[in-house]
């Protein structure tokens, strides 16, 4: 494996004291790789990423990235030190320019490269340009993802760390999501995700691991996981995550 | 009619203006209503006034600038003045607000700037009592400028100085790095964090600007009618009607409010009499949160 970009081990965490959501959850991300962590609902997915990214308190374990410990560094120092995080929601300020959302986020550039750095994002993300002056709030969900991913990059971030970038996007801009994440690592970039939406997540990624109970029960190769009967029976109980149906929207939605 | 109450509106509605940008500024960033704002005002003046005293015991007696009724003591005595509120006020955060704040309620935090406004107040009539003082007893003669309009040389000079501060803040908030992260911290400020921001920064930020500028309308109370204890705290309800009008966090809603609401208040006096003219803020209070609660220039929350 080449080498480890982000380590966490036995990473305990938890919002109240006594209480932890993530109970001793390890993972190591390699430079360059797209790192999956999979698991059912509930599994402490989101938490274990937001402990990571400072917005969970860690209660016990380490985060070493680049040979570094960050383990409860201050959420706002974590791009200062390499780690771009992009929530699963409210991840763009809605009332601000496309621009001036990309220029909020680079407090730590150099301020003459700035302006360059700006068109390098433009030109990565062509939809955005068009859209520079318009509130980012007015952007389709599939814009504002983008818009969410490129201001995280902007800073150029030694690993990438995403919370549950298809959720809520219509399937159209779930395939637009998977392919910008999967452009943005042959650019080199290395990515942690978390996904509930297992089979897209896999079709990318090198390698997953398999969250339960806020522990680390799984791991392997993203294209072999998909197939594997114990990733099955962790995530769904029983069914093999191949027979998986597309979640119908039962009868509860519009009448 | 006579037009007379343009410039009386348009001068109270500076001050009100220049105190409602704090108020919001606080609104939006600190997610609290603080009541202690008035008594920022009054504070700064007060300690403006302590300096034009002291420059005056060092430097003997100066001679006002040109027509005005002041001379460089009081310009030098005001950002001293400004200063201090600034410490002021981040005093006041660190000791009572901050540590409210991270328990994440509020309202709590709302009655500890009552709490903190009557302490403050109270300081203040001790030190100085409740009776009104001036920064000048000198009376100026009004120039007629047409339409029945007399304006003197002081309310021309704070007019001006209104508007360099507006366009200063605004110009702070929309272009450089520290005004679009304080936008941003009141847009969403988890977000914010995640985005390399120092929330601790910002509001230090947040609470110099919203003090300084506090500072200055209250001196030009100060010059304009007199200096009392209670004259910040009077200001409290037209500055809030104007920062709600202008739309929280807006700050050129913020001035645009204050001068609705002076003028509003100055042709009150003239129409139906001096005695309603509290009123008024508080009518157009109401009526804006009855037919358009999120102001001219506010935004719908998420």
């Amino acid at each position: 494996m080449s080498e480890t970009v982000l380590d966490v081990r036995d990473l305990e965490a938890g919002y109240e004291p006594g209480v932890p959501i993530v109970r001793g959850a390890s993972i190591t991300v390699g430079k360059g790789e797209i790192v999956v962590v999979l698991g059912p609902n509930g599994a402490g997915k989101s938490s274990f990423i937001k402990a990571i990214a400072g917005l969970v308190p860690i209660t016990g374990g380490t985060v070493t990235l680049d040979g570094r410990d960050i383990t409860s560094a201050p959420a706002y120092t974590m791009v200062r030190l390499g780690l771009a995080f992009v929530p699963q929601t409210e991840n763009i300020f809605p009332l601000m320019s496309v621009e001036d959302n990309l220029r909020v986020a680079c407090g730590i550039l150099e301020r003459r490269d700035i302006p360059a750095r700006i068109e390098e994002m433009y030109a990565a993300f062509p939809d955005l340009v068009r859209q520079r002056r318009t509130a980012a709030g007015n952007l389709s969900g599939g814009q504002r993802q983008m818009l969410a991913v490129a201001r995280a990059l902007i800073v150029h971030p030694k690993v990438l760390v995403l919370d549950e970038p298809s959720a809520g996007l219509s399937p159209k801009f779930v395939a637009m999501v998977f392919e910008m994440l999967a452009g943005i690592r042959k650019s080199g970039v290395t990515i942690l995700l978390v996904e509930q939406n297992a089979k897209a997540a896999l079709a990318i990624g090198d390698r997953a691991y398999v969250l339960v109970e806020g522990k680390d029960r799984h791991e392997g190769v993203a294209s072999e996981l998909w197939n594997d009967p114990v990733v099955a029976e962790l995530y769904l109980g029983q069914r093999p995550l191949s027979a998986e149906k597309t979640p119908h929207t039962g009868n509860g939605g519009a009448a | 009619m006579s037009l007379q109450f343009v410039v009386d509106g348009l001068l109270t509605g500076s001050m009100i203006g220049l105190g409602a940008i704090g108020v919001t500024l606080t609104y939006s960033i600190l997610r609290f209503s603080n009541f202690a704002h008035g008594d920022f005002m009054a504070w700064g003046t007060y300690a403006t006034l302590t300096i034009v005293g002291a420059i005056g015991a060092i430097f003997g007696k100066v001679a006002p600038i040109g027509p005005l009724s002041f001379g460089w003591p009081l310009l030098v005595a005001l950002v001293a003045g400004m200063a201090f509120t600034a410490l002021l006020a981040l005093l006041l955060d660190k000791v009572l607000f901050s540590r409210l704040r991270s328990q994440g309620q509020a309202i709590i935090v709302v009655m500890a700037s009552f709490g903190a406004s009557m302490a403050l107040r109270s300081l203040l009539e001790f030190t100085f009592t409740s009776r009104p003082t001036y920064f000048s007893r000198a009376i100026q003669i009004a120039m007629p400028v047409g339409f029945g309009i007399r304006i003197t040389a002081d309310q021309i000079a704070l007019l001006l100085l209104t508007a360099a501060l507006v366009i200063g803040v605004h110009l702070l908030m929309t272009r450089t790095q520290t005004g679009r992260s304080m936008q941003a911290l009141s847009q969403n400020p988890a977000l914010a964090r995640i985005v390399g921001i120092d929330v601790a920064r910002v509001v230090r930020v947040t609470w110099i600007v919203g003090a300084a500028l506090a500072c200055v309308a209250g001196v030009m109370i100060g010059i304009l009618v007199q200096i009392r204890p209670f004259m910040g705290f009077d200001m409290l309800l037209p500055m809030f009607a104007a920062a709600i009008l202008g739309g929280i966090g807006s700050i050129p809603g913020a001035v645009l409010g204050g001068l609705i609401i002076g003028l509003a208040e100055a042709s009150a006096v003239q129409l139906i009499g001096a005695e309603w003219r509290a009123a008024v803020s508080f009518i157009i209070l109401m009526a804006v949160l009855f037919v358009r609660p999120i102001g001219l220039f506010g935004v719908r929350e998420r």
